[in-house]
């Protein structure tokens, strides 16, 4: 279980995908997020965590400009990918939400089939070419997702009507088809049960090997299961940020001791 | 003792029984109300209400009974009318009857106020030996006119008809009273601390919601009965199957009329049809922008402003079709494309319907879509759908049902529009497909059929009662489809 804790599968020669460099983020009056810098490095799981209203939700909607729904919702300071700078004027959210996808806390499938949930996102891109195309998309998607199994034969059955660990490993499914490089998760298992969360915990380990996730909980034992980079956020600031198994056996900051410990939080 | 008077006795002793009741279950639980077994205004609410709902039943089966009663021995003693073998003669026998009640009825109520003013001496009960002139020249000064001369019989009748509603009155009261204090003294008997008021109160109340439910029920039933009845009157009198399948109308008051519903029945759905077309385009192009588009300010400001629109009465929408619509789709679309030259055409309705119908399926559709949750529209642009895409695949199909919904609601709206299309679109019934004629729909031959001095026996009028029933439905199948499409998409959408 505490492979992510073997130095072997530490990933330090990973390049750099996504860059945060003091970033600030207001809502109307509020500072919500105060200086917070961070490494997203490529082919690697990094886990955020923190008390509630701590900030690390906001701070990973605004990866993928999510934050532009909310009209009070000011974000300032470096936020790159691949060098780039996605609030830059000339970056289109639509497209860097295609390349930065995220699946939600509560799951949210379409009111479609399941087939159609999967296949809303290489339509609406223009992935494919043809029925064939999309089929093996939809198929090797809901394979990655674990449920292909489960709804192989009921792929025309609306994907509401799947239990609630089915529908967020669809919606998982959903945002995989995309082939986006990063991958971010707000708290995905929250709504789950300990069997549909040790599944989704697995899914995210494959998926390492395609993108690299980021993924927010609250459960310290989930952030020290799958991932290999951990963020500490407490009161809007990032208040340490190393490997997860630093963070969670040798914490620098007496904060982030506390909280681990139980204490804080 | 009036009957307004004897419900005001009713209900002083109905609020006796309130105070009364409620006393005697705190007493009963000497002061302390946690060992009662309700509130104490239960048994309070229970004491009225054993009280007023007996008393109630009597009084208002009373009212029901006793005209019937009374008209009955009455009957027995006017001149009796020969047997009769056809069901035409029995038809007119009943009616001669009835006259001659009514006859009595006025004759009674003439002799009761002159009475009463002291401007005539009573007469003698069964009228024996009344000077039959010198009484109508009584009655008609101190204001009583009647229809003919006083025969015997009918002064006899009348003077039975006052001493039976004289008796009536008095036995009335007597009897509601006697079941009001019955109540009263029950309620007071099984008042105390451990009786299930309670129970018993929400029973009632539960009976009066099912009441209230049921009268919009009985009401539906008791339309279609009335019009059943006038439509097969009126099959009787016309064929079927000219009825359905006729192409011409042309009702003649005269006789030899042909009422084909063909014409009707296109007008009406090509009406509908037109209004359509406008309505839900706009209305729901409309409902789009200020869901999803429009910030809350313009929100605020604009959707009052088209909801205005559904508060304007129909027939001052027929002006503005008869005045404005009219004329500038004759002199600007019809007559340069060679059309017609009619004022007053199906567009012009059909338009003006329409605009009519905008705010309901905007208003609707925009409630609608605004309760599809926020996070399928998250879920759309976390996955890099632009606001159009998300709107169209995935807002738009999660708020079908009601969109369907408020379609239908505008589209019986169009249907059954009466005012607007006599006054846009004229009342020549025509089987045409150029939309700049006039046509007319059925609602408005209804109207048509029914208006003037005309007796419920000739097809003329009757026909009214069939094109309601076909009306009826045509409505009723629309709405049992749209619940059939909502159904169906509401599977696969929830």
């Amino acid at each position: 279980m505490n492979k992510m804790q073997n130095p072997e599968t530490l990933v330090i020669a990973n390049a750099n995908k996504m860059t945060a460099r003091k970033v600030q983020v207001h809502y109307g009056t509020n500072h919500a997020i105060k200086d917070v810098d961070v490494d997203i490095l490529d082919k690697t799981v990094t886990a955020f965590i923190g008390p509630s209203g701590c900030g690390k939700s906001t701070f990973l909607r605004c990866l993928n400009r999510m934050n532009d729904t909310i009209p009070v919702c000011r974000v300032s300071g470096e936020l790159l990918l691949e060098g780039e700078n996605i609030y830059d004027p000339r970056v289109d959210p639509v497209q860097l939400r295609a390349k930065v996808g995220m699946v939600f806390q509560k799951p949210n499938p379409f009111p479609k089939s399941i087939y159609d949930n999967v296949a809303y996102g290489p339509r609406i891109h223009g992935l494919t070419r043809n029925k064939a195309e999309l089929d093996a998309i939809v198929e090797s998607c809901l394979k990655k997702a674990a449920l292909w199994n489960e709804v192989k034969d009921r792929l025309d059955s609306p994907g509401t009507g799947l239990s609630g660990g089915q529908q967020q490993r669809l919606c998982i499914a959903r945002a995989i088809a995309t082939s986006p490089e990063v991958l971010l998760m707000d708290e995905p298992c929250s709504a789950l049960d300990p069997i549909a969360t040790a599944q989704v915990e697995e899914l995210i380990d494959e998926l390492r090997s395609q993108f690299s996730v980021v993924i927010v909980t609250h459960s310290m034992q989930q952030a020290a299961r799958v991932s290999q980079k951990t963020a500490f956020f407490h009161l809007g600031h990032l208040v340490e940020f190393g490997d997860t198994g630093q963070i969670f056996t040798n914490p620098g900051d007496p904060r982030t001791e506390s909280y681990i410990s139980g204490r804080i939080g | 003792m009036s009957t307004v008077l004897l419900l005001g006795v009713v209900l002083v002793l109905a609020a006796m029984a309130f105070v009364l009741c409620r006393g005697r279950a705190l007493a009963s639980a000497g002061g302390d109300m946690r060992r009662l077994h309700s509130l104490p205004e239960a048994y309070g609410w229970h004491g009225a209400l054993m009280v007023a709902l007996p008393a109630l039943a009597v009084l208002v089966l009373w009212l029901i009974l006793q005209p019937v009663v009374i008209a009955r021995s009455v009957g027995a003693i006017l001149p009796v009318t020969t047997t009769t073998q056809t069901a035409d003669e029995a038809q007119s026998a009943q009616n001669a009857e009835e006259l001659a009640l009514m006859d009595v009825r006025r004759l009674a109520a003439g002799i009761d106020s002159a009475v009463s003013s002291g401007q005539m001496a009573e007469v003698a009960p069964d009228g024996a030996g009344a000077d039959m002139a010198a009484l109508q020249e009584a009655l008609a000064a101190s204001g009583v006119a009647l229809g003919g001369a006083i025969t015997p019989e009918t002064l006899a009748a009348a003077q039975k008809y006052r001493s039976l509603s004289a008796i009536g009155l008095t036995a009335r009261t007597v009897f509601t009273l006697i079941a009001a204090l019955a109540g009263l003294a029950a309620a007071i008997m099984l008042t105390q601390k451990d009786f299930r008021a309670r129970n018993r109160v929400e029973a009632v109340i539960k009976m009066l919601l099912i009441a209230a439910s049921s009268v919009a029920i009985l009401t539906t039933v008791g339309i279609i009965y009335s019009m059943l009845s006038e439509t097969l009157n009126f099959f009787r009198l016309y064929p079927v199957s000219d009825f359905f399948f006729g192409l011409t109308w042309s009702p003649n008051f005269r006789g030899n009329s042909e009422f084909g519903l063909i014409p009707l029945v296109w007008g009406t759905l090509y009406i509908t049809l037109i209004s359509m077309l406008v309505a839900v385009p706009l209305g729901l192009f409309s409902a789009i922008y200020l869901a999803e588009y429009a910030s809350p300010r313009t929100r605020n400001v604009i959707k009052p402003l088209i909801e205005v629109i559904a508060g304007i009465p129909t027939v001052v929408f027929g002006l503005f079709a008869l005045v404005t619509v009219g004329p500038f789709l004759r002199d600007w679309v019809a007559q340069p494309l060679g059309l017609g030259d009619s004022g007053s055409s199906v567009m012009t309705a059909g338009i003006v319907i329409g605009i009519l119908n905008i705010p309901f399926v905007s208003s609707l559709s925009d409630d609608i879509i605004n309760a599809v949750p926020q996070s399928l529209r998250d879920g759309s642009y976390g996955l890099g759908a632009t606001k159009s895409e998300t709107i169209r695949q995935v807002v738009l199909p999660a708020a079908l049902p009601g969109i369907v919904g408020a379609i239908l609601m505008a589209g019986s709206r169009a249907i059954g529009e009466t005012m607007i299309v006599s006054m846009g679109a004229g009342a020549a019934a025509k089987l045409d497909l150029n939309p700049f004629e006039a046509m007319t729909t059925m609602t408005v031959k209804i109207v048509g059929q029914l208006t003037g001095d005309t007796d419920f026996a000739s097809p003329e009028t009757l026909v009214a009662f069939a094109l309601g029933m076909t009306l009826f439905v045509i409505t009723l199948g629309l709405n049992v489809l749209a619940l059939y499409v909502v159904r169906k998409y509401r599977e696969q959408y929830e």
